[in-house]
C-alpha cells in the first residue's frame, strides 16, 4: 500500500485514540482533508525542485508505534548538552519520557503538547495559537496538523527570563522496522520574556526512520528567542523540520540550524513579521559527506515598516553530498525602511558533490535595503599551502580552513556550552584533533 | 579595410543610383485564422520552401499540439487564443501615411528626442517616402561591402533558397522544436527573420545593426534569426530599434540562434521598444523570445540588451559553453513603467573545461509595474575551473512597483568559482537634493541617476545605440516620479 493512502486510513484509527469532540479536531480534519487532496511534493513543485522525497517515501513506515521503550539516561546522556542545567522534554518513538524529562509548570508551563489539547485551563492559549501561524496549504504541514497529538509545549507569561534553556529531544530506537514520527510543538512567549531552546532529533537505530516535525513558535512584544536546532543523525534517519515564526512588535527571534547528519534533511523555516520593529535572525552551518542531503528551504515575510532580518548560512560539501538553499525574502509595499540580508557560501570539497542555490528577492516596497550574495568555491590554496609551510598537515590545514569558513555563524551562538559542542561536532564531522579545542 | 564611416555613407548615398535591393515585396495577403497542419503546409509553400522544411515546421507543429503553454513565469496576463491569429501575412507594401503631418504627434516627438533624422522617421512611422533617399540603395551598398568579406546576409527565406545546406545543418540544432511552448510554435510558423554566416577568419566590417535598422520591414510576429560565425570570426549585431514600433500583432515569439565555432565571437545586442501598453496597462505586445548561443572552443558570445516596451516581456538570452575556454556574457538593463511585467535574465550552462561567464543584469521599476531577473547558471561535473560571476540590481521606483529576484545557481564541480550579489534599492533623497541644489531639477536628476545605475550596461552598446538608449531610458521613466 502506498504510504499515502496508508497514512489517510490510519487517521480513522488516529480518530479513536483523540478526543474528537475537541475544537482543534475539526483543524486535523481540515488538514487531512488537504493532505489527500495534494499528496506528497514532488519535484514538479518549485519548492521542491531540488530535494525528492522518493527514496524516503518507499519505506513502509509504521505510524504508530506499538509499544513504548525505555532508554537509561546513561545510554542517551552524549546527546544532551549534559554540562549545563535545562529543562528537558524527551520523547522517545513519539512518546513522552517522564523518566528523562524535567518539565515545570513554576511560573512558566514547560509541558506536554497532549496535556495542553485536552485539559481546560490551557483551551484558551490553544485556541488562539495552535495551527494559527502554520502554513495550511502545505501538504507535509496539514499531514503533520492532522496527527497531532504529541510534541513540547511552552508557554512563558509576561516578564520572565527563563534562567535555563530548554531542550526539545525526540528520540528513535527502532524496535519498528521503520518509523514516522511526527512531533508537533508549540512554543508561546509573552511581552518581555526570553527563552532559550535546544532542539535536536535522534534516532538510536539502523532502521529508517523519517520524522516529519511541526513548530510553531509565537513571540509576542519585546520577546526575545533563541532557538538552536543540532541535526547530527545517523545516516538511516530522515528530517522535514517545519518551522513556522510568528512576530510581533520590537521581538527578536534567532535560529541557528546546524546541519551534519541524516540522510535527508528539509529545513523549512518560515518568519512572519506581524508588526513593526522587528528582528529576524537565521543562521545556519551545513557539514554534510556521503550522499547525504540537506536542503535550507526559508522565508522572511516583511509586512511591516522598520524590520530587520539577517540570514547567513554557511556549507560545506564532501563526497557525494548534495546541498540546497532557498532563501526567500518578500517585502510587502507597507514594508517601507526593511532591511534584509541573506548570504549563502557554499564549498564543495569534492568533484560528485553538488550545490543548488536560489537566494530569492520578491520585492513591493521602494524604500528598502535589500541584498543578498552568495558564492560557490573551494578552499583557498594559498591559506593552505602557508599552513602547510607551517608543519600543519594537509587535513588538519584545510579543517582549520574549513571551520574558520563556518566560523562566523557560531559567534552569535549565546550558550557557550552549545558553542563548544557545535566545536567539537564540526572537528568530529572534518576527522581532525589539532590539540586544542576548537 | 578602413571603417566604414557616416561620412562614407553620405557620398555613397551621393553618387549611387538607384536600385532594388533583395526585399522583394509580395501583395499582401492573409491567411485564414487558426493553426492546423494545412496551414503550416500553406505557410512553407507560400515561401517556396524545400520538402525537408516543411518537414521541419510539421514535426514542430506535431511537438507544439502536445505541449502546454509554461506558467512558471513570474507574470499574469490574458492567454493569447492561438486558434484565433492568422499565421501568415505577407509585408503590406502601401505606406500608411503620405506625409509625416499625418502621423502621431507623440510618436514624432519622441522620434525627435531619440535624435532619428528626418528620412529614418518616415521609414519607420510608415510614411511614403522620396525614392533618391530610399534607405534601399544604402542598404544595397552595405550588401556588396559584405559580399566582398563573403559574408552571407539575407532574410532566412532566402537563405532556405540560396544557401539551403547551411539552414539545414544549423536550424534547430541551438533551440531544437521541442524547447519550449513558444520556441516550438515559431518553428512551426516562422514568417521570416535573418541569416547571417561568417566565413572563416572574418571579422567583419561593420557593425549589422546600421543595415537591419534601415532594412527592417515588417519582421512579422513569429521571426526566426540564425547567426553562424565561422572558426575565428567576429561580428557585431544589433536587433530592435529604439524608436518605439506601434504593432498591430499582439503575441511575439521570436527565436534567435547563435553558433560560434573555434575562437569565434559573436556579440548580439538588442534594443526592443514594443508598444508597452497605455497607462492604464490596456493593450501592448506580448513579447516571449526564446535567445541562445552555443560557444565552441575559445569562443566568445556576448548578449547586451536595452528592454524598455512590451506589456510582458519573457526572455532568457542564453549561452551553451560547451568548449572549452569559451566565454559567455549578459548585460541587460530592463525598463518597466505603468502596468509593464517583464521576467527576464538568462542561462549560463558550463560543460566545457575553464568557461567563463559574467551576468550583469540592471532592472527598473516604475509605476505599477513588476520586474523581474530569472537566471540559471549551471556547472556540469566536466566543467573544471568555470567562473561565473553574477549581479543583479534593481533600482525601485515609487511603491507601486515590484522588484523580484530569481538566480538558480546549481553546481556539481568543486573547482567552480561562483559569485552571485543583488541588490535593491531606490534613489536617495540625498541624491536627488543633491542635483536640485546645483539647478538641475527632478526629473533631470532621476535620468541622470539611472543613467549612472545603468552605465555598465550601456557601455557594452555600439557607440551610436549607447546614446539613444541613454535619451531611452529617460522617455521610458517619464513622469515616474511622483
Amino acid at each position: 500500500m502506498e504510504l499515502k493512502e496508508k497514512l489517510i486510513s490510519s487517521f480513522m484509527a488516529f480518530e479513536n485514540k483523540v478526543d474528537v469532540e475537541a475544537p482543534v479536531h475539526e483543524e486535523r480534519i481540515a488538514a487531512i482533508k488537504n493532505f489527500e487532496d495534494k499528496g506528497f511534493p514532488n519535484k514538479k513543485q518549485e519548492a521542491w525542485k531540488y530535494t525528492s522525497l522518493n527514496n524516503v517515501l518507499k519505506h513502509d513506515y509504521s505510524v504508530f508505534p506499538k509499544e513504548e521503550t525505555a532508554l537509561e539516561y546513561r545510554e542517551v546522556k552524549k546527546y544532551f548538552i549534559h554540562d549545563i542545567d535545562s529543562y528537558k522534554i524527551v520523547f522517545i518513538d513519539g512518546a513522552y519520557s517522564s523518566h528523562l524529562s524535567q518539565t515545570t509548570h513554576d511560573g512558566i508551563d514547560v509541558c506536554l503538547m497532549s496535556a495542553a489539547l485536552t485539559k481546560p485551563k490551557y483551551r484558551i492559549l490553544i485556541e488562539n495559537y495552535f495551527n494559527k501561524v502554520a502554513e495550511k496549504d502545505e501538504s507535509l504541514t496539514s499531514l503533520n496538523t492532522a496527527f497531532s497529538k504529541e510534541g513540547a509545549y511552552i508557554h512563558i507569561g509576561r516578564g520572565k527570563v527563563v534562567e535555563k534553556p530548554i531542550q526539545i529531544i525526540h528520540f528513535a530506537t527502532g524496535k519498528e522496522s521503520s518509523l514516522l514520527l511526527q512531533p508537533r510543538n508549540l512554543i508561546v512567549v509573552d511581552e518581555n520574556s526570553h527563552v532559550q531552546v535546544i532542539e535536536r532529533h535522534q534516532s538510536l537505530t539502523e532502521n529508517p526512520i523519517l520524522t516529519n516535525c511541526v513548530t510553531e513558535i509565537f513571540a509576542n512584544k519585546r520577546a526575545i528567542i533563541d532557538y538552536y536546532k543540532i541535526q547530527n543523525d545517523v545516516q538511516t534517519a530522515s528530517l522535514v523540520d517545519n518551522t513556522y515564526i510568528s512576530q510581533k512588535r520590537d521581538s527578536h527571534v534567532s535560529v541557528h540550524t546546524f546541519s551534519f547528519g541524516g540522510n535527508m534533511t528539509r529545513n523549512n523555516l518560515n518568519f512572519y513579521h506581524k508588526d513593526e520593529r522587528i528582528m529576524s535572525t537565521l543562521k545556519g552551518i551545513t557539514l554534510i559527506g556521503d550522499k547525504q542531503h540537506v536542503d535550507h528551504y526559508t522565508l522572511v515575510h516583511h509586512a511591516q515598516p522598520n524590520c530587520e532580518s539577517h540570514q547567513e548560512y554557511k556549507g560545506v560539501y564532501a563526497d557525494r553530498s548534495t546541498g540546497v538553499f532557498n532563501g526567500k525574502i518578500l517585502v510587502e509595499k507597507e514594508a517601507q525602511k526593511t532591511d534584509a540580508f541573506q548570504q549563502n557560501n557554499n564549498i564543495l570539497l569534492d568533484d560528485r558533490a553538488t550545490i543548488n542555490t536560489k537566494p530569492q528577492l520578491e520585492i513591493f516596497a521602494d524604500d528598502v535595503k535589500c541584498s543578498h550574495g552568495c558564492t560557490i568555491g573551494q578552499l583557498d590554496g594559498d591559506a593552505l599551502f602557508y599552513l602547510k609551510t607551517r608543519g600543519i598537515p594537509e587535513k588538519e590545514a584545510k579543517g582549520l580552513l574549513t571551520y574558520a569558513f563556518a566560523n562566523n555563524v557560531l559567534e552569535s551562538v549565546k550558550i557557550p556550552q552549545v558553542k563548544s559542542r557545535i566545536n567539537r561536532l564540526i572537528a568530529n564531522k572534518l576527522g581532525i584533533n589539532i590539540g586544542f579545542d576548537l | 579595410m578602413n571603417k566604414y564611416t557616416e561620412q562614407d555613407l553620405e557620398k555613397d548615398l551621393e553618387n549611387k543610383e538607384y536600385e532594388y535591393g533583395f526585399y522583394t515585396d509580395i501583395e499582401s495577403d492573409t491567411l485564414p485564422v487558426g493553426l492546423n497542419e494545412d496551414i503550416v503546409r500553406a505557410i512553407s509553400a507560400k515561401k517556396n520552401e524545400p520538402e525537408w522544411m516543411t518537414e521541419w515546421r510539421l514535426e514542430a507543429f506535431r511537438i507544439w499540439k502536445g505541449m502546454e503553454e509554461p506558467e512558471w513565469a513570474n507574470v499574469m496576463y490574458e492567454k493569447p487564443d492561438f486558434q484565433a491569429i492568422s499565421y501568415y501575412s505577407a509585408p503590406n507594401s502601401k505606406p500608411k501615411y503620405d506625409s509625416l503631418d499625418e502621423v502621431d504627434p507623440e510618436l514624432l516627438e519622441t522620434f525627435n528626442r531619440l535624435g532619428i533624422s528626418l528620412d529614418e522617421q518616415k521609414k519607420l512611422a510608415g510614411v511614403a517616402m522620396d525614392v533618391v533617399v530610399d534607405s534601399v540603395s544604402v542598404a544595397t551598398t552595405f550588401k556588396e561591402t559584405l559580399a566582398e568579406k563573403g559574408i552571407i546576409f539575407m532574410s532566412i527565406s532566402e537563405a532556405i533558397q540560396e544557401h539551403p545546406e547551411l539552414v539545414k545543418n544549423h536550424i534547430g540544432t541551438v533551440v531544437p522544436q521541442r524547447d519550449n511552448f513558444y520556441a516550438a510554435l515559431n518553428s512551426a510558423v516562422f514568417s521570416d527573420g535573418s541569416f547571417c554566416y561568417i566565413p572563416k577568419g572574418v571579422r567583419c566590417p561593420m557593425e549589422l545593426s546600421t543595415y537591419f535598422r534601415i532594412n527592417q520591414a515588417g519582421t512579422g510576429q513569429f521571426e526566426r534569426t540564425l547567426v553562424i560565425a565561422d572558426k575565428g570570426s567576429y561580428v557585431s549585431y544589433l536587433e530592435g530599434c529604439t524608436a518605439p514600433s506601434r504593432d498591430e500583432n499582439q503575441l511575439h515569439a521570436a527565436v534567435v540562434e547563435l553558433i560560434a565555432l573555434d575562437d569565434a565571437e559573436i556579440k548580439y545586442s538588442t534594443v526592443q521598444n514594443w508598444f508597452p501598453g497605455d497607462k492604464e496597462g490596456n493593450g501592448g505586445v506580448f513579447n516571449f523570445v526564446t535567445k541562445r548561443g552555443l560557444c565552441e572552443t575559445n569562443a566568445k558570445i556576448s548578449w547586451t540588451q536595452v528592454e524598455t516596451g512590451s506589456a510582458v516581456t519573457w526572455k532568457y538570452p542564453s549561452c551553451v559553453l560547451k568548449g572549452d575556454n569559451s566565454v559567455g556574457e549578459f548585460y541587460s538593463i530592463a525598463v518597466t513603467n505603468n502596468y509593464q511585467q517583464a521576467d527576464t535574465g538568462t542561462k549560463m550552462v558550463h560543460l566545457g573545461k575553464n568557461t567563463k561567464s559574467t551576468i550583469i543584469s540592471k532592472g527598473i521599476s516604475a509605476g505599477r509595474s513588476q520586474n523581474s531577473y530569472r537566471g540559471l547558471v549551471q556547472v556540469s561535473s566536466r566543467a573544471e575551473n568555470a567562473r561565473n560571476f553574477s549581479q543583479c540590481d534593481s533600482l525601485l521606483m515609487g511603491n507601486q512597483c515590484g522588484a523580484h529576484t530569481f538566480p538558480y545557481i546549481e553546481t556539481k564541480n568543486k573547482s567552480a568559482q561562483i559569485e552571485h550579489e543583488a541588490t535593491t534599492s531606490k534613489i536617495g533623497e540625498d541624491q536627488i537634493f543633491y542635483c536640485n541644489q546645483r539647478g538641475i531639477d527632478a526629473e533631470k536628476a532621476i535620468a541622470l541617476i539611472v543613467n549612472g545605475f545603468s552605465k555598465e550596461v550601456l557601455n557594452k552598446l555600439p557607440m551610436e545605440f549607447a546614446v539613444e538608449a541613454q535619451k531611452l531610458l529617460e522617455i521610458s521613466l517619464e513622469g515616474s516620479v511622483g
